[in-house]
């Protein structure tokens, strides 16, 4: 029973801490962090700016090195997960490559990592699929919306199946359209891939419709102050925000963020 | 400290390189003649022997930093020593006189080069502006003018400067003016294009803006477009005194009997004396740098006054 | 007086011209025609006042003659034209691009070298180059060898700091997207860096393509075999052939403008994803 639960861990961070060294003295972005992220979870990391969540996520993906502490992802450090390429990574700007046709972003990591090229045009259609982008492969990334750009990144890191995706505030620059709908189709594409997603926001009402767990995190030090199961089924239309359930369940992450806003 | 170590040291060191490649590069370029000399004399060399003769020659190919160093006091504060003890027990005035009007003095070459680079900058700037004013209020002169101004950018128009100076001559006009002009039409291209862009910066919100207040055309350009293109000029002002510069000195060359630093790099070369050319060229260099941040540190002081940087 | 009175009479209509179309609806051929327009009438104007005025052809000699020297002297000026563009220019520009872009490879990977020789670069870049022309005639002797030097020494520094400011000019997102893909260092230089400091390369590309003429030019004035374009300029200019001269600078001013578009449409084909190339598109 404690093998098959240690099998469905994925993300495992214990006393994880990082402290960066400034002109103006030391800044705690994360402290003493503990958290446990199993298979197939969507996991939401929701504070104020400063709360260390971004870091948290970058920690995972190797971009940052923790000062104490320990982090494991798929059992390996951050650094071999990276290394085998254990996760996609979708950045808060889409960040394609403007001289690259979007088949062509979507390819660039699989040349990189030396994915036959015979699979290439596969691969693409496949993920273009996932994100609802079929017929966009010729077209250059400045000649689509922030939107489709934003959905071609997330195909871009869905390209080369890794189980994770680590998700930093991938919508914060769109409108609130796009962003339901970029919601809507976030949550169609975990259904249907089963990956384990670890996603950045300031949005309550993202957090609280997308994730199955909500971490809230609080700044000075940068630390988790709650972890919110969700009570929402699995199945969630976009109705389900009008329910009292979500409701009730906003509140919560509220009351939880506005706790650690003032003992900060 | 922490900046010293970051921005300072590594330039210290990377000049610290070039000089000891400048003394290696000496030894290798001035060795034939070193052993010419030896074999002239029925003598070997030894390596002590070959680095002594190679950094001390009296007309080196390539004259180390020391023997430039040393040419560059000595034509400049040496010679004013030289002429002022010389000219002992004459009135105070007339001995002034003599040493500035010393012409084996660099000095004196420097400033009759900074005052032909400084009379065509001034010219040069000035009209560039009012051009670049004329270009912005002309929709007739920027469709003309604006594709002439661009494509001069691209052809070596310092081609004309001998035929300048020789034309200006023949008519009778010599000295500082025709070098001037040169030095005026160089800085004058980059100024026209820098303004043109400037002055246009202002976007379509800032001028909007004027027009809600229904501002004219003059107040639209003494309170909005001339203070945005401020940065741009100093950019262009920049750019606009080192080509002066350049332009000075290639008048020089072509009419040498005037002086200048120009006339002191030609000088060295008929004569074969690389260190002359040089000491001149350190300082056209020297020159070109103060020059060019005299307008840097103006463009620092003038972007803050007006709130463009921090 | 006649004449004068033509020139003015040429002028007003010229800009008379101008002004009309520049109250047309703007359009792609509209600055162009308005150029070519004024850059007639400039040389009508030319024409008739040196006419009108009688002035002598050693101060200013009227377009005719130039155009007239220019035929006549055909194969002198092809001689010219390759000893000093192609033999000096040219291989001067190709070595200094080369060398500065691979000096700039070899220290990307050193932090400290680029701040140390950044700095230096910026500093070298604005300092009056040519001035080492006459030394650098000295060393290579009077053949094209000294003028390509003279271009090497003066580009080389213009072209190693666009090139390294260029090979910063990826973003944070950029590098951290290729380190989540485990990329090595040359995949993600040839793969990003290299293609996101194209717009950078080519601007110094750009302004060496200038700076290479102009130092092979003003190279020979210090010394050339009896031919070159800067030794025709420099002589043709002391024994006042000055219709010779100015043909001489129509032919500086051809090749520099048309070496200064191919280079600025290698730029158009190279970076068309640029934000500054898309509107052209």
């Amino acid at each position: 029973m404690i093998d098959e639960m240690k099998n469905d861990v994925v993300i495992k961070a214990e006393k994880l801490s990082l402290t960066f060294e400034t002109n103006d003295g030391p800044v705690h972005a994360l402290k003493d962090v503990d958290l446990t992220i199993k298979k197939g979870e969507f996991v939401s990391f929701i504070g104020p700016s400063g709360c260390g969540k971004t870091t948290f996520l970058r920690v995972l993906a190797d971009l940052e090195q923790p000062t104490g502490g320990s982090v494991t992802v798929n059992g390996m450090t951050p650094r071999e997960a990276r290394l085998k390429r254990a996760y996609g990574f979708v950045f808060q700007a889409a960040g394609l490559y403007p001289w690259r046709t979007i088949a062509g972003n979507i390819k660039l990591p699989l040349e990189i990592m030396g994915v036959p090229r015979s699979e290439h045009d596969a691969r693409v259609k496949e993920v273009l699929e996932l994100v609802h982008l079929t017929g966009f492969e010729n077209k250059f990334p400045w000649q689509l919306s922030g939107g489709m750009q934003q959905r071609a990144s997330i195909a871009r890191a869905l390209s080369f199946h890794a189980d994770i995706l680590l998700m930093d505030e991938p919508f914060g620059a769109l409108d609130e359209i796009v962003r339901d709908h970029l919601n809507e189709q976030l949550l169609e594409l975990w259904a249907r891939t089963n990956k384990t997603i670890g996603f950045v926001t300031h949005s309550i009402p993202e957090a609280a419709y997308l994730s199955t767990k909500i971490v809230v995190m609080s700044p000075r030090p940068g630390r988790v102050t709650e972890v919110i199961e969700t009570t929402l089924p699995r199945e969630r239309p976009l109705e389900i925000r009008e329910t009292q359930e979500f409701l009730n369940l906003s509140n919560r992450i509220r009351d939880a963020l506005r706790a650690g806003h003032d003992d900060a | 400290m922490s900046g010293f170590r970051k921005n300072v040291w590594p330039v210290l060191v990377v000049v610290a390189v070039i000089i000891a490649l400048w003394y290696a590069f000496a030894v290798v370029l001035n060795s034939n003649w070193a052993y010419d000399k030896a074999k002239r004399g029925g003598y070997e060399l030894t390596f002590t022997e070959l680095v002594a003769d190679t950094w001390t020659q009296k007309k080196p190919r390539l004259p180390t930093p020391d023997q430039i160093g040393e040419e560059l006091w000595k034509s400049t504060g040496a010679r004013i020593i030289k002429k002022w003890d010389r000219t002992e027990g004459k009135p105070f005035w007339e001995r002034i006189a003599k040493v500035a009007g010393d012409p084996r003095n660099l000095l004196r070459h420097v400033w009759l080069t900074l005052s032909a680079t400084m009379l065509g900058f001034v010219f040069g700037t000035g009209l560039g502006i009012l051009l670049a004013v004329g270009i912005v209020h002309n929709k007739a002169m920027n469709n003309s003018v604006m594709p002439w101004v661009i494509t001069s950018q691209t052809i070596p128009i310092l081609a004309l400067a001998p035929m300048i100076i020789v034309v200006l001559n023949s008519i009778g006009v010599s000295g500082l003016v025709p070098k001037s002009i040169i030095s005026a039409y160089l800085s004058f291209f980059p100024v026209v294009v820098g303004m043109v862009k400037g002055l246009r910066s202002p976007d379509a919100m800032q001028l909007d803006q004027m027009r809600t207040w229904s501002g004219n055309k003059s107040q639209v350009f003494w309170k909005l477009r001339l203070p945005s293109s401020v940065p741009y000029l100093f950019t262009s002002l920049k750019i606009g005194v080192a080509a002066s510069l350049v332009g000075a000195i290639v008048g020089e060359l072509t009419i040498s009997q005037n002086g200048g630093l120009g006339a002191r790099m030609l000088q060295g070369s008929y004569v074969g004396t690389t260190i002359l050319i040089w000491a001149a060229l350190i300082a056209a260099a020297t020159l070109a740098a103060v020059l060019v941040s005299i307008v840097g540190q103006t463009e620092t002081v003038v972007k803050k006054r007006m709130g463009f940087v921090k | 007086m006649m004449l004068v009175i033509a020139a003015l009479f040429v002028w007003a209509i010229g800009w008379g011209i101008n002004i009309w179309i520049a109250r047309q609806k703007p359009g792609r051929w509209q600055s162009i025609v308005s150029a070519a327009i004024f850059g007639i009438t400039l040389i009508l104007m030319w024409e008739l006042i040196v006419r009108g005025l009688e002035v002598s052809p050693v101060i200013l000699p009227p377009p005719s003659m130039i155009f007239h020297a220019f035929v006549t002297n055909k194969m002198t000026l092809l001689l010219d034209f390759y000893q000093t563009f192609v033999w000096g220019a040219l291989t001067g520009y190709a070595i200094g691009c080369s060398a500065a872009f691979l000096t700039a490879l070899a220290i990307d990977r050193s932090d400290f070298l680029k701040r140390g020789l950044l700095p230096v670069g910026n500093f070298v870049a604005a300092l009056p180059i040519i001035g080492m022309a006459p030394i650098l005639v000295m060393w290579f002797g009077f053949g094209w060898e000294s003028k390509a030097a003279v271009v090497v020494i003066m580009i080389f520094f213009p072209m190693l700091v666009n090139t390294v400011q260029g090979l910063s000019a990826t973003d944070s997102i950029q590098n951290d997207m290729m380190r989540t893909y485990s990329a090595t260092y040359w995949q993600s230089m040839f793969k990003m860096r290299l293609i996101a400091a194209a717009p950078f390369i080519f601007n110094g590309l750009k302004i060496s393509s200038t700076l290479a003429l102009i130092g092979a030019i003003v190279a020979e004035f210090f010394g050339s075999p009896i031919f070159g374009m800067g030794f025709r300029i420099s002589t043709g200019a002391g024994r006042l052939e000055l219709d010779l001269v100015w043909a001489e600078i129509v032919v500086a001013a051809i090749a520099g403008s048309a070496f200064y578009g191919l280079v600025a449409l290698g730029e158009r084909a190279a970076t068309f994803w640029h934000p500054s190339m898309r509107k052209q598109r």
